[in-house]
């Protein structure tokens, strides 16, 4: 029973970071009808940005509590910037394009980026430095750090601001509005490109949180983090109806449970055969059985094919 | 107002608007004075909808331009000619079917109000005050268009008559001076057109300049202080009512080779 609660509680810290990058996949795609696939590799970039800038400030003698908010605002402002810059570069000269060509552009942004933090970074693993005292906490047999519950809590307080900015602000509206029908809310005097532009950026954003909570939990980032990462969280988003937020956070949940129970009990199912080490394996056998059995996702409408 | 209001509020001048070979607007000069109801008639296919995505920006014109109170406009975005006054409504509803119908009339606002990303994403007063007074000018509308349903109800949970009121009162939320209808009546009982009747009359005398594509030749009469109409892409008659019926273009255009 213990090995169940520690593996409920790795479950929601790891599936509270994939709803946050398959918000970003989720909203993209809700108003453009793009998968951007380089959506990972800006999770990468904020992890790479965020752990530049805390050895930089840690340096400089600055006390950990003060770095990490200022590096958290620098590595979303970076990847805001990101996000703007590839859909204003990669994918608006192909608004009108057949579907097949944003997505191999995307593809193509992905490797871009990959190389250029490769280049950048180069190909070691980086050590995240150790930022406060990590208290660790034993709750009905699990053992949860201080550094897991601070995730788990942003994350949901993150969810719930999108979800009242989407919901409740005029922002919001113009979003779900140009996703509904983008001419229509042209003629509203709602500008679409500017639009389109924030909900990248605010994807961007959520990605570069992710990226900050993954290497921090993990006290690791590398170059080839955002692909494996990435495409999980896109099966997050189309386990719960890609397009839809609430789908979206839920999927990010679910997925982290089914990948983090599986991996901790396939060792008992297969006689020892397999061991944890075939985590990965079920966040695809999820896409591939959500993708047969329910294309919609658990929260996804069926929805007309898009003009 | 009163030195302007001699002026016409949209003037057309030679526009033509080709798509490939096929002229849809072959040098198409109207004007539309400022308070009229005027209304635009022709067969199937004559034009009329292209020359309402011309002047709410969504094609541009091939040739041509217009001039829409007092400024040229030759190739805009649409949000452009939102925020100088121009609204319409769409022949096949477009609504946002899955925002509720106080929320279809609230994107009406978004051209006239101006909370950006930081408003929204801190909502300090300013941005909760200017939402509460959408709000309360989006239920204004809902009643003035007359749509009792409750206003969260989803846009697409609303009748066939209610949704076209919806669609009017997210226009008339854009505080337009042209409000163009595309044929607002289709599909109506006599008893909905009845009280569509009733709602232009009472736009217009609010001071809305209203434009009418309109397939229901007795509410053109009735409604309509002068009406144009085409054929093929171009103005073979403009007059009013009960001159321009009479005249024999017109009806060879009705009655004649056309299939309407």
């Amino acid at each position: 029973m213990e090995i169940f609660f520690q593996q409920i509680v790795n479950g929601l810290v790891q599936g509270s970071v994939y709803a946050l990058v398959a918000l970003g996949y989720t909203m993209v795609y809700g108003i453009l009808g793009l998968i951007n696939f380089a959506h990972g590799e800006v999770v990468m970039i904020g992890a790479m940005l965020a752990l530049s800038s805390l050895n930089a400030m840690l340096g400089w003698g600055m006390p950990p509590l003060l770095a990490l908010p200022l590096s958290l605002a620098f590595t979303m402002l970076g990847c805001m910037a990101l996000g703007y810059g590839i859909e204003r570069i990669a994918y608006r000269p192909l608004r009108h394009a057949p579907r097949l060509a944003p997505l191999i552009t995307a593809i193509g942004v992905s490797i871009v980026l990959q190389n250029l933090a490769m280049m950048v970074w180069g190909r070691q693993y980086h050590a995240f430095p150790q930022m406060i005292a990590n208290n660790t906490h034993t709750l009905a047999g699990a053992i949860i750090n201080d550094v897991q519950i601070i995730i788990f809590i942003t994350a949901l307080a993150i969810m719930a601001g999108l979800m009242v900015v989407v919901h409740r602000t005029r922002l919001g509206r113009a979003m779900r509005a140009v996703a509904e029908d983008q001419h229509a809310a042209q003629l509203m005097g709602v500008d679409i490109n500017r639009v389109i532009s924030i909900t990248f950026m605010l994807g961007s954003a959520l990605a570069a949180v992710a990226g900050l909570m993954v290497s921090a939990n993990y006290g690791l980032a590398h170059y080839y983090m955002g692909f494996l990462l990435g495409l999980k969280a896109f099966t997050a988003a189309v386990l719960g109806g890609i397009g839809n937020l609430r789908g979206a956070m839920l999927g990010g949940l679910l997925l982290g449970l089914i990948e983090s129970l599986g991996a901790g009990y396939i060792g008992d199912l297969t006689g020892g055969f397999m061991g944890s080490n075939y985590q990965d394996v079920f966040a695809f056998f999820v896409l591939i059985a959500v993708l047969v059995l329910r294309p919609s996702g658990l929260l996804g409408e069926r929805l007309a094919e898009r003009a | 107002m009163n030195s302007i209001s001699a002026s016409p509020l949209l003037q057309f001048s030679s526009i033509s608007k080709q798509f490939g070979g096929l002229s849809a607007l072959s040098d198409v000069s109207l004007h539309i004075r400022r308070g009229e109801i005027y209304g635009l008639i022709g067969p199937n296919g004559a034009g009329k909808t292209t020359l309402f995505n011309v002047i709410t920006g969504l094609y541009q014109a091939s040739a041509g331009e217009f001039q829409f109170n007092g400024k040229n406009y030759q190739s805009c975005k649409p949000h452009v000619l939102a925020r100088a006054g121009i609204a319409r409504t769409f022949q096949n509803i477009r609504l946002f079917a899955n925002l509720s119908a106080l929320e279809n009339v609230m994107i009406g606002r978004h051209v006239r109000t101006k909370t950006g990303v930081i408003g929204a994403l801190l909502r300090n007063r300013a941005a909760r005050h200017e939402e509460r007074a959408i709000a309360e000018r989006a239920r204004e509308l809902l009643d003035y268009v007359g749509i009792t349903k409750p206003h969260q109800t989803l846009a697409r949970h609303l009748s066939y008559g209610e949704q076209r009121r919806l669609e009017i009162a997210r226009a008339l939320a854009t505080d337009p001076l042209l409000l163009a209808l595309d044929e607002p009546a289709a599909g109506m009982n006599a008893t909905e057109t009845e009280s569509l009747k009733t709602l232009l009359q009472t736009i217009r005398a609010s001071g809305i300049t209203v434009l009418l594509i309109e397939h229901d030749v007795k509410l053109i009469m009735v409604l309509c202080d002068r009406v144009a109409v085409l054929d093929y892409g171009k103005k073979i008659a403009e007059g009013i009512p009960d001159e321009v019926r009479r005249k024999p273009a017109v009806i060879a255009a009705y009655l004649g080779g056309s299939d309407d």
